[in-house]
């Protein structure tokens, strides 16, 4: 599955995190963080949003993160979401619970 | 990381049972706090339709890496007439939730159809096949008039709960104090939930700021015989809890009862009389035994039954 367009999840309230991916065609994984808890969150945030990249497959995006506080289990499913949607797949389909989504 | 769960008890205590958005990360990274019985995270009327995958998600890794200790989780899916539905029991049965509050329930076959979709997930995810409860809400006259078929429709079904918004809707009634427009629907699903065996449950109550009102409809709840009631804020949990704690004299009496049947039963006799002067016979027992685990339940049994 491949990063067609811009995909955004998640909103700006305490305790989310929105998170955008935009395809690019070379040079990696251009991440940038802006977050409440960035002094002492950051790193580990970084390594999350890296970590569920990694396991979605993605090569090659621009990842902009918006924190307010998250918890790791919802930085995954902003950045599971995102991708799925920059993908262009159909909200209902079958998702792969337990595989890349863990 | 993945915190496991045991595994659900069909018959629990639940008292309150309360509504979370499964979309805002704020509300369930702390459902569990509160001291509801059982939470039931919302992936229908509270999430928009533009939201539904979003809030798939977010159930997912919360469902796997939140400990909700005794707290019961139970899923609110999307109802059978949406495209969501199939995938709200996949992601419900992988993340190992308790049990899926089926939406507007109207007879028997929707909650067939629901068992065996989550039959195919559980095979699917590796998950024991039965594992997961269902519950099912009735919300339209249609669904409680086949109340008793909806009830006897799964073995995985612990309980029928009412939906009151979208229920008054189709009577074309509006809320009244005393509750005379719920009536029928509130006695007709006790009598059939009584009858397959299972639990019921009320309505919510939308008005925060009216306590008395609140705890009158409670309070008649109570009387006329639910297990428990939906809840939609976390300041509603001890009102019900200390509204359905039994009495100091109740607890006494319960004691007695079960102690002296153990007795009785021990010699061989099935029908006393208590010193005083009621007979007992052990239809008695399970009521006994209920006052017993609500006390527990309540913190205020201080026996050692």
């Amino acid at each position: 599955m491949e990063l067609k367009a811009v995909g955004t999840a998640g909103t700006l309230e305490s305790s989310d995190v929105m998170i955008t991916l935009e395809p690019k065609d070379s040079g990696g994984i251009d991440l940038s963080l802006e977050s409440s808890v960035l002094n002492q969150y950051g790193r580990q945030i970084k390594a999350e949003v890296l970590a569920s990249l990694e396991r979605l497959g993605v090569k090659n995006a621009k990842v902009i993160v918006n924190d307010h506080g998250a918890l790791d289990c919802t930085i995954k499913a902003r950045v599971e979401c995102a991708f799925y949607r920059g993908c262009g797949v159909d909200m209902d389909g079958r998702f792969d619970w337990g595989g890349v989504i863990r | 990381m993945s915190i496991p769960r045991p595994k659900p008890e069909k018959f629990r205590l639940r008292r309150t049972m309360m509504f979370m958005n499964a979309q805002k990360p704020g509300l369930i990274k702390d459902a569990y706090i509160y001291g509801a019985d059982s939470i039931m995270l919302d992936l229908e009327d509270a999430v928009a339709e533009n939201q539904k995958d979003s809030a798939r998600f977010s159930l997912y890794h919360a469902l796997k890496e939140i400990d909700y200790g005794d707290t019961e989780v139970i899923v609110r899916i999307n109802g059978l007439d949406t495209p969501h539905w199939k995938e709200d029991i996949r992601v419900c049965v992988a993340g190992g939730c308790d049990g899926i509050r089926i939406a507007k329930t109207e007879s028997a076959a929707d909650v067939k159809t629901v068992d065996e979709a989550v039959t195919e997930a559980e095979k699917e995810f590796g998950v024991e096949v039965g594992r997961t409860l269902l519950m099912a809400a009735l919300e339209s006259p249609k669904g409680v008039l086949n109340a008793f078929e909806i009830c006897q429709a799964s073995p995985r079904l612990f309980g029928v709960a009412l939906s009151g918004g979208d229920y008054r809707k189709c009577m074309q009634v509006k809320v009244i104090p005393g509750g005379i427009e719920m009536l029928f629907a509130r006695g007709f699903m006790l009598n059939a939930a009584r009858a397959a065996g299972i639990q019921c449950f009320d309505t919510v109550f939308t008005n925060l700021n009216d306590d008395e009102g609140f705890r009158a409809e409670v309070k008649q709840n109570v009387e006329m015989g639910f297990d428990g009631k939906s809840l939609i804020n976390p300041k509603q949990i001890p009102i019900v809890h200390e509204m359905l704690a039994p009495t100091q004299k109740e607890i006494a009496e319960a004691e007695k009862i079960v102690r002296a049947f153990r007795e009785q039963a021990d010699k061989g006799v099935g029908v006393f009389t208590l010193d005083n002067g009621k007979m007992i016979d052990i239809a008695f027992v399970p009521g006994a035994e209920r006052v017993i685990r609500l006390a527990k339940a309540s913190g205020i049994y201080e026996g050692d039954l």
